[in-house]
């Protein structure tokens, strides 16, 4: 959109018409505004997978656990290789800083589980 | 809890269950660091995009959308959620905007008051991510593992805050005003997205309450109906879904203020890579920052002829003063032309035109600002992975 091309258009169209006075003294009307629709907006989200490195029932401790505030990209998206601390460090922020319901004994066992899956 | 039933499956081996409400094409994109491959998909009101999360949905732009124009389509603008509580429905016909605290009238806006009540202006911006391009930030840092795709340039329509504030009647001992959408925590506990901006910033006249983003309504994950437009400042104060407009008389101290996207206080805005900042301060405007757009790294180029570069650059809301362009990884450097001004807050078109002998090019982009702020040659660093704005380079090989 361009309402101020839009509005010089108008005001060429009225010069050549003769009449250009009313157009060009509208330039500061302000924008075009956007009409509202009045239907209900809804939205679903996405399917999600489980990604194929988690998806044993080795894996079901983050699954069961992780899942329940995100989705597992969250997980297999992060840099690999940044050993143990990295993934007891985020674990301990989902469960101390974010509040994430993860009993403690699980909450280590995600951690040593992401350690060795990915580094 | 959200108390979603949720479908799960295993990726390949039950795609088709995606065609209900997301599509994937099964393509994917692999971006340019470590652990960088990721589904190509197309959820409802975009086209196909790079998905880097589903629940909450995040969706970053593919980087060649930038070569087709200064504005960012509505459907290929990125998408940045915190909380998977999304509202699943909105009708614009019981919403209402709902503006309190520290006022002498609260009030509650519908969407066609906002219209017609108040004055309705239009405002070019750049929306970006905090942690746009944090894929790239070396050592790697935990966090959203994005390209340089979290980052959007709109024409926002809307009403100035400063307007409906004035309506309300801010109570004299003001501090700050918060902001609130209908997006919520997943569980119990995990705190509420809420932001805040100091009062004087919140009446400068340039903050918005936008309901229209380049001609047409909001995206539903633009954050239909209504978000806040904050002109040079980073995308976390764009609050999305915006029901909630609270002035508050001292500091508020929720989560994603007092704890979440604080940025060293200091004057590089970064530290010693490993190391932690001493002193924090929430992030507030972007750093300058430009980017080829025409060419991508690899790309081929006629040796001995006339390259057209093109590209955009953008700042905080000190005006673009120039961009220059080095041929030989920053020894030489070249002033592009600026193309059309679309305001300070917006993407500026540059473009240059380059002779390049046979061989293999490393192309520096690097743009100044009217006061003087730059990009730095060599990567600063923050634990958070924040602010990147490192001079980009494209390799391009003249044949």
């Amino acid at each position: 959109m361009n309402a101020k091309g839009v509005i010089i258009g108008i005001g060429l169209l009225a010069v050549t018409a003769g009449g250009a006075t009313w157009a060009l003294m509208d330039r500061d009307a302000g924008p075009d505004i956007v009409a509202a629709r009045m239907e209900p907006v809804s939205f679903q989200l996405p399917e999600e997978a489980i990604p194929a490195e988690l998806s044993d029932a080795g894996a079901e401790i983050v699954v069961n656990n992780c899942t329940a505030c995100h989705s597992l990209e969250y997980v297999t998206t992060q840099p690999r290789g940044m050993g143990e601390k990295f993934w007891h460090d985020e674990v301990t922020k989902m469960v101390k800083v974010y509040g994430a319901p993860v009993a403690p004994g699980d909450a280590e066992a995600i951690a040593k589980l992401l350690a060795e899956r990915f580094g | 809890m959200s108390g979603i039933d949720r479908r799960f499956f295993v990726a390949g081996a039950g795609a088709a269950l995606l065609g209900a409400v997301g599509k994937s094409s099964g393509g994917t994109l692999t971006l340019p660091f470590a652990n960088g491959k990721r589904p190509l998909v197309t959820l409802p009101g975009k086209r196909e995009m790079i998905l880097l999360t589903s629940r909450p949905p995040q969706l970053e732009t593919p980087f060649s959308v930038f070569d087709q124009g200064l504005l960012t389509p509505n459907d290929a603008f990125f998408v940045r959620y915190h909380l998977s509580g999304l509202p699943t429905e909105i009708d614009p016909r019981s919403f209402r905007l709902a503006i309190g605290g520290h006022v002498e009238t609260p009030l509650q806006l519908t969407l066609d008051s906002l219209r017609r009540d108040f004055p309705v202006s239009d405002i070019v911006a750049v929306n970006q991510c905090s942690g746009n391009s944090r894929g790239f930030v070396t050592p790697r840092v935990a966090g959203g593992q994005l390209g340089n795709g979290a980052m959007g340039n709109a024409r926002w329509q809307g009403v100035a805050l400063k307007h409906l504030l004035a309506k309300a009647g801010v109570r004299a001992g003001a501090a700050q005003v918060t902001f609130n959408g209908l997006d919520n925590p997943p569980a119990d506990g995990v705190a509420d997205f809420v932001k805040a901006l100091d009062i004087d910033h919140a009446l400068d006249g340039e903050v918005m309450v936008a309901f229209a983003m380049n001609g047409e309504e909001l995206p539903f994950l633009n954050g239909y109906p209504l978000r806040l437009v904050v002109p040079g400042h980073f995308g976390t104060y764009w609050v999305k879904h915006l029901s909630e407009i609270t002035v508050v008389d001292k500091e508020f101290d929720g989560y994603w203020m007092k704890t979440a996207y604080r940025i060293p206080d200091n004057d590089c805005r970064c530290v010693e890579p490993g190391t932690k900042p001493d002193k924090t301060v929430p992030i507030s405007r972007f750093n300058v920052r430009s980017f080829l757009t025409s060419h991508q790294d690899g790309a081929k180029v006629s040796a001995g002829q006339t390259t057209e570069l093109r590209g955009i650059a953008f700042s905080g809301g000190d005006p673009i003063k120039r961009v220059l362009v080095s041929p030989d990884n920053g020894r030489n450097w070249q002033e592009a032309k600026l193309g059309e001004d679309l305001g300070r807050y917006s993407f500026r078109e540059w473009k240059l035109g380059l002779k390049l002998a046979s061989g293999r090019h490393a192309l520096r982009i690097r743009a100044e600002t009217a006061g003087g702020e730059t990009q730095p040659m060599e990567p600063r660093w923050q634990p958070a992975g924040y602010m990147r704005n490192v001079v980009e380079t494209t390799n391009v090989e003249a044949v």
